[in-house]
């Protein structure tokens, strides 16, 4: 029987039915942060269960770190307390952590890949909610909660009933400026935030075969905020192009084995799945929310919609969002002034959306009155992209130039905007309050930022590149 | 995990869609390891723009602030994994959500620490939803997850589905760790086929390491 690639890592995976009727799905890769690792480590320690692979497990410090030049444990005081339970939790069970100054420190969906921790067709977990990134390798990934993670921890397997099968094809080639932000957030606006909710979603299609590595982490990023269990790309050359070399791969012989062994990967042609849907991405133009979901979603050319205009279900939502976003319908969003620009976070920091932003300020200046900060994905990323120089342009611009880590994406880590400010963001959420309290997110590319920080408004950055803005 | 059979309580409606956990469970500024998961439910939406208690939120309202049941749309859980977004509603009594429908990870945040998420069909939802706006806190619901029937004042009883083993699980407090680790053996033999099979998956090592320092 035909299978999708999605049926053929989960069979492979399957250990067995528990009692209860969950199946238990083999965990190759589980990766930690510091917000929720203590409660794990806590628990097991008083039940006296033991972690039996922490060679199979990896930490790191992302989600409360301050971003700060110099940084310490104490740096955001409010992280201190979990920086350090990690660090105990971490040396106590022999799990590897990439602590605060470890040269391979960064978020967790930016290093695991970067270091080759990811394999295609391998299983990996995290207990946080966008661990599909990790999806633009070809892994099966699943975000999980605490308990969920305590039980990873002490079995090595997740429990769970198999989600449904969903393809969405992604088909066109992306005009200029037009990157896989741009396309996952229109997949969102149409599909609705709980579009892919109980599914796992294999991104497919011609624009999808033609995104380097690093964009196929910002769609598979961003299946979350369509509801999505799991989302992946089936590997391919350019996926194997991208991992040769990195150092927690197999070396050696066994990477020519496990090479072979990913050129299967793939859905057989006559499989089916429970859901299809397409996205032409052909005529896209940059996209940006303007309300305070991931599904509130319009072109940069375009207006903050009419209540008439959205479907029933929708209106209420767009009705609370208008209020707390100080929009009214019919308003363009290019044009409004912003008083903060954020590039960073797990969706896209990696080096070639800081290259994009460059491009885009190199020579320029950051418009008066707007605060900008670049957050590189990891310390890695910081480095690469130090080496090539874009730390300067960014910095002769008026941005600020920060250590890795999650910052201003939830602001765990004390990284915000004052309340009432307006802030176009490279993250993952719009929700109210999360960048602080009462800023008024909008989610954008690298480039759209980037532009936006120049002009000091909302901006097509395809105008700026013409030197229209 | 606190075995859950029956609870009587209030029911409050909360009548929007993706209710997220950032709504839920906000991340605040100044915390620690312990956290106030009493004070977290919630957090922003109970209060105005100076910081004082909003009356119009609903869990403000003198009929539901003892609320143990809530009642709200679709999709509820949306975002993070945190799972602070059930623990805020467990220190507040809230052991049952009755939705149109769960958020994938929130649902398994419920059902991981004993807290019933009833899913009803969007009719039913929405009688429900109307019965529980009328009733407005004038005398408890009981769900019960034995009889999967929902009672109370305003109306008949209202069955709902819950799958088996969700229903079992919660019913007798099961140590889901516990479960699992009756299949080690399962595990074991899992890994030494994987290894077999694709050795790759049963080994990460720092191949800088392996190169620099002795073997």
């Amino acid at each position: 029987m035909p299978r999708t690639l999605f049926d053929k890592i989960w069979d492979f995976h399957l250990v067995g039915q528990r009692a209860d009727g969950r199946d238990l799905l083999y965990i190759d890769r589980h990766v930690l942060h510091e917000l929720h690792a203590h409660h794990a480590f806590t628990q097991l320690g008083k039940q006296g269960r033991p972690i039996p692979r922490p060679d199979l497990t990896f930490a790191v410090q992302d989600h409360t770190v301050a971003t700060k030049a110099g940084r310490n444990d104490d740096t955001n005081p409010s992280g201190t307390a979990f920086l350090r339970a990690m660090r105990e939790g971490t040396r106590k069970n022999g799990i590897k952590l990439f602590d605060i100054d470890d040269p391979d420190q960064g978020i967790s969906h930016v290093v695991a890949p970067e270091l080759g921790i990811v394999l295609p067709g391998a299983t990996h977990a995290v207990p946080d909610s966008h661990a599909s990134t990790v999806g633009g390798l070809g892994a099966l990934a699943f975000g999980c909660g605490t308990s969920e993670m305590t039980h990873i921890l002490a079995t090595q397997v997740i429990a769970m009933k198999k989600p449904k099968r969903m393809r969405a094809r992604l088909d066109g080639g992306l005009g200029a400026h037009v990157s896989a932000k741009d396309v996952a957030l229109r997949l969102i606006a149409e599909l609705g935030v709980a579009g892919a909710r109980g599914h796992v979603v294999e991104y497919a299609g011609s624009a999808v075969r033609g995104m380097p590595i690093e964009q196929r982490m910002t769609l598979c990023n961003l299946n979350i905020e369509m509801g999505g269990r799991s989302g992946f790309v089936a590997p391919d050359e350019t996926t194997f192009k991208w991992l040769a070399g990195r150092p927690y791969l197999p070396q050696g012989a066994e990477w020519d084995r496990a090479l072979a062994h990913w050129r299967t990967l793939a859905t057989d042609d006559d499989a089916s799945f429970d859901r299809e849907v397409t996205l032409d991405c052909g005529a896209l133009e940059p996209q940006i929310t303007w309300g305070t979901d991931p599904s509130q979603v319009v072109g940069i050319s375009g207006r903050v919609p009419e209540p008439a205009a959205l479907d029933a279900s929708r209106r209420a939502a767009a009705e609370g969002a208008f209020a707390y976003m100080d929009l009214k319908p019919g308003t363009p969003l290019a044009g409004l002034p912003v008083n903060r620009v954020f590039i960073g976070s797990c969706t896209n920091a990696r080096l070639p959306d800081l290259e994009v932003a460059a491009a885009v300020v190199r020579g320029r200046k950051v418009a008066d009155g707007v605060v900008a900060l670049v957050v590189p994905g990891s310390s890695t990323v910081k480095r690469q992209a130090e080496a090539k120089g874009l730390d300067r342009v960014f910095r002769e611009a008026g941005f600020a130039w920060g250590e890795s880590g999650c910052s201003m994406c939830a602001g765990g880590n004390g990284d915000r905007g004052e309340p009432g400010e307006r802030c176009v963001s490279t993250t993952n959420r719009n929700f109210e309050n999360r960048q602080g309290p009462k800023v008024r997110t909008h989610l954008a590319s690298p480039a759209t930022a980037a532009a936006t920080a120049i002009v000091g408004r909302i901006a097509d950055v395809r105008q700026l590149a013409r030197g229209a803005a | 995990m606190q075995p859950f059979t029956r609870h009587t309580a209030v029911a409050a409606p909360l009548l929007k869609d993706d209710m997220n956990t950032d709504q839920i469970a906000p991340v605040l500024h100044s915390r620690g390891l312990k956290e106030d998961y009493k004070a977290m439910l919630f957090y922003r939406a109970r209060r105005r723009d100076d910081g004082s208690e909003d009356p119009d939120f609903v869990l403000n309202k003198p009929q539901f602030r003892n609320a143990g049941i809530l009642v709200t749309g679709n999709n509820f859980g949306a975002g993070s994994s945190r799972e602070s977004a059930v623990w805020s509603m467990i220190a507040n009594d809230i052991r049952v959500i009755v939705a149109k429908s769960f958020a994938d990870i929130y649902r398994e945040n419920c059902l991981q620490n004993g807290v019933l998420p009833v899913v009803l069909a969007p009719e039913d939802a929405d009688a429900f939803i109307a019965r529980v706006v009328k009733v407005n806190g004038d005398g408890p619901f009981t769900v019960d997850l034995v009889s999967q029937r929902i009672s109370g004042p305003g109306g008949p009883d209202i069955a709902f589905e819950i799958a088996a083993a969700d229903r079992t699980r919660l019913l007798e407090g099961l140590d889901d760790i516990g479960l699992t680790l009756k299949h080690m053996g399962d595990i074991k033999q899992w890994e030494e086929r994987a290894a077999a099979a694709q050795p790759w998956l049963q080994t990460a090592r720092d191949a800088r390491q392996q190169q620099g320092g002795a073997s």
